[in-house]
């Protein structure tokens, strides 16, 4: 093959494994949509809240240090050696779902049956105050994040595909990152447990039915509540893992919260209240970004990923306004 | 209801009391960010600002027997809230303002001038302010972005025994107009010295930069040049040490060469160099004295943990040129309460030689000042660290370089003029 089209490949692969990261941003927003109707702008600050979390505990970095420390003039800054990964993990996991009934309990159950934009205004004061405790309680300096992912790029990838170039072109091989290729499989896992979650567990029928018809699902006797907290829950959960591999990538640090921005077009593509749309959507604006920007955007000046990818979302849009997989309401009169 | 009111009344006066400052203080209103996308950067830089007002407080009482006050304003790297912060500490007898963000200071430009308070931007703002000219009220000495990519280039110029024709250089930036900035100088330089330039945007906050990495991958430049900020650079040095790109070889801008942005790559960043227009570490006596003044005492920033970074650095750096311009304000005018339009005259007649660097406990940390009416740009004097992963710290790798001054102040003098004329300005007649 000529290095040219082994060029075009090379940008087809990371633009998908690109594509499976906004993905995992967008899988959060979809859960909270599907069982709520609440559009949540706080996603993108809870995979910061929990990203800072996780590596809090795995430093062993004590809580509000820096608050305890300005009030009471103490040194604070850490109880020990941090704690082992997994158990790190476990209990970040558990500080979501304790932040999940909070805030049903706080803020969603004195917003029940209020007009979705003000749900949706509820969720962005919800983002400001978690990102300013989280600050509070991990403070605002930039965190190395390593639960041990494979990172770098892949020299076996590399060697096989210089391998199908073209002899004496002297190409060098495709470069992918393990840590795309690692978000890829984790990626895949979750849709995977997700959906058999859902279509075969009790509380999975349940989150369905809630999904489906809120009147009706509390008619059968299915609590709106305890869906909420399982739902945000589940939110966190994804929020993490979305956490863990952005903050692999730049850090933990607070411009991890504007990754909420790389996956609304995959949401508007791919449809608010469909998984396998969140995966599909993220899959072609990765693709799609990736390739206008080597085929087109150097004419253009150069980074177009940004603007492209809202362009891409808005021209499925013309075509299916609910997005690709996304439930196409009729309402009649 | 009379204990009511009096109980306002006494409420009110608090009030006053405590916010409003004693005449005869110094105010240095301290624009910062610690908050937001860009705020470890910024709590870094102020925590060095504040530290070095408080000890100059703590030690000598202040500059020249005067207190000094740093109210604290959060601007989270905004130029509306930047705005507000101005206008809401002017008022109350600010001498000068450091707001940290070039977009602020674009925004800040006209009106500084109209109210007759200096603005100081080191190594960052508009460049061509260095035209004291036609920058009455603005400042940026020691050197400016045109200085960074001249001494950028300089360097190179040294690693490739003074020749490089042929050799492709790459500019990685953010894109903005901080970003685009040394483009100009870069391109004169371009042609100058036989090398291909090629720049590559980043749209901000750049936390995926994928695509600009593989075209750099596939282009080969024998050199990258990064003007970024925030998460744009710690991705930059992570995809740059991914792909095998040699990272001695990879140069940041000043704001791209902090702790913050290297140790996210872990080892990777090994041997990544930035510019630096001061002194890297804690290996300086005035370090002794935040020591004992202000962490022994608990007064320090954040408990002193930022002690001794980059930023750090900096930060107290800007707050020294600060003070040293006070104090001189305070010689011409023979008066220890300053006005801003007094303060100006200071930063104009700013003179920082080696031996009061030395009497500052900062022997050999910055090139000597010698500011004017016509210079509010300084000598442009800049040098190359590089970072030790294993050690965990910068070290600098050159001495201090000059800027091509050929190249830059043309583009100064056409890019102020510009300016002056597009806003009718008749630049003043300096002595």
């Amino acid at each position: 093959m000529s290095p040219e089209l082994l060029n075009v490949l090379e940008v087809i692969i990371n633009g998908l494994l690109a594509g499976v990261m906004y993905s995992l941003v967008a899988l959060g927003f979809v859960l909270i949509y599907k069982a709520s109707g609440i559009f949540n702008y706080a996603q993108g600050v809870m995979a910061l809240f929990a990203a800072l979390t996780l590596v809090g505990f795995q430093t062993g970095q004590i809580p509000f240090a820096h608050v305890i420390n300005t009030i009471f003039g103490t040194h604070l800054e850490t109880w020990g050696p941090g704690l082992p990964t997994f158990f790190a993990i476990l209990l970040t996991m558990g500080v979501m779902v304790l932040f999940a009934y909070l805030v049903e309990r706080i803020v969603l159950r004195h917003m029940v049956n209020q007009a979705p934009i003000i749900l949706f205004m509820t969720t962005i004061g919800l983002a400001y105050f978690m990102e300013g405790f989280g600050d509070l309680m991990w403070g605002a300096d930039i965190k190395t994040m390593d639960v041990g992912l494979p990172s770098g790029a892949s020299t076996w990838f590399e060697t096989m595909t210089a391998g199908w170039a073209t002899e004496g072109s002297n190409y060098p091989g495709m470069y992918v990152d393990m840590l795309d290729v690692a978000a890829a499989g984790i990626a895949i896992l979750l849709v995977v447990v997700l959906t058999l979650f859902s279509q075969y567990t009790k509380t999975g029928r349940a989150l369905r039915a809630v999904a489906d018809d809120h009147q009706a699902a509390l008619t059968v006797g299915i609590s709106l509540r305890t869906i909420w907290v399982i739902v945000w829950s589940i939110a966190g959960f994804v929020a993490l893992v979305a956490g863990i591999m952005w903050g692999a990538k730049s850090g933990v640090q607070f411009s991890l919260s504007l990754i909420a921005l790389k996956a609304l077009p995959v949401l508007i593509l791919g449809g608010f209240t469909s998984i396998p749309g969140a995966i599909v959507g993220g899959l072609i604006i990765g693709v799609g970004e990736k390739l206008f920007e080597y085929s087109i955007g150097g004419m253009l000046g150069g980074a177009t990923e940004n603007w492209f990818a809202y362009v891409l979302a808005l021209f499925f849009l013309m075509f299916r306004p609910q997005g690709l997989f996304g439930e196409r309401i009729i309402e009649r009169v | 209801m009379k204990l009511k009111k009096m109980g306002v009344a006494l409420l009110a006066a608090g009030l006053l009391v405590t916010s409003v400052p004693a005449m005869a203080d110094l105010m240095f209103p301290v624009l910062s960010y610690r908050t937001g996308p860009f705020g470890a950067n910024g709590a870094e830089n102020a925590d060095g600002y504040l530290d070095y007002f408080a000890l100059l407080n703590e030690r000598d009482g202040g500059i020249g027997g005067v207190k000094v006050q740093t109210p604290e304003c959060e601007t989270e790297y905004k130029p509306e809230k930047g705005v507000e912060c101005y206008e809401s500490t002017k008022g109350n007898g600010a001498l000068l303002y450091q707001p940290l963000s070039t977009g602020i200071t674009y925004q800040l430009i006209p009106k500084v001038t109209a109210d007759k308070i200096p603005m100081l931007t080191p190594g960052y703002g508009r460049t061509s302010s260095a035209n004291g000219k036609v920058f009455e009220y603005v400042f940026n000495y020691p050197a400016n972005y045109w200085d960074g990519a001249s001494v950028g280039v300089k360097y190179m110029l040294d690693q490739e025994k003074g020749d490089l024709k042929g050799k492709k250089i790459t500019l990685v930036y953010h894109n903005s107009a901080y970003g685009k900035e040394p483009i100009r100088t870069l391109e004169e330089l371009s042609k100058k010295h036989g090398f291909t330039l090629k720049t590559i945007p980043v749209d901000s906050p750049g936390q995926e930069q994928k695509s600009q990495w593989l075209e750099i991958r596939r282009d080969k430049p024998d050199y990258v040049l990064m003007w970024g900020w925030g998460v744009m650079n710690q991705v930059a040095i992570s995809e740059a040490s991914k792909m095998g790109f040699p990272m001695d070889k990879f140069i940041g801008i000043w704001w791209a060469g902090s702790e913050n942005d290297v140790k996210p790559a872990g080892e990777g960043a090994n041997g990544y160099k930035a510019l630096t227009f001061h002194g890297v570490g804690k290996d300086f006596p005035i370090f002794k004295d935040i020591e004992t003044h202000l962490v022994a005492k608990g007064k320090a920033s954040n408990g002193g943990k930022n002690i001794g970074t980059a930023l750090y650095n900096r930060g107290l750096y800007f707050a020294m040129l600060a003070a040293e311009a006070a104090a001189t304000a305070q010689k011409i005018h023979n008066t220890k309460d300053l006005t801003g339009a007094q303060m100006r005259d200071g930063l104009e007649a700013l003179k920082l030689d080696k031996a009061r660097l030395e009497a500052l406990g900062l022997a050999n940390f910055a090139p000597e000042i010698t500011a004017s009416c016509e210079n509010h740009g300084g000598s442009g004097l800049v040098a190359v660290q590089q970072w030790d992963a294993k050690a965990g710290s910068w070290k600098l790798v050159s001495d201090f370089m000059q800027s091509d001054r050929e190249v830059i102040d043309a583009l100064i003098k056409a890019d102020s003029e510009a300016f002056a004329a597009e806003n009718k300005i008749t630049p003043r007649e300096c002595k």
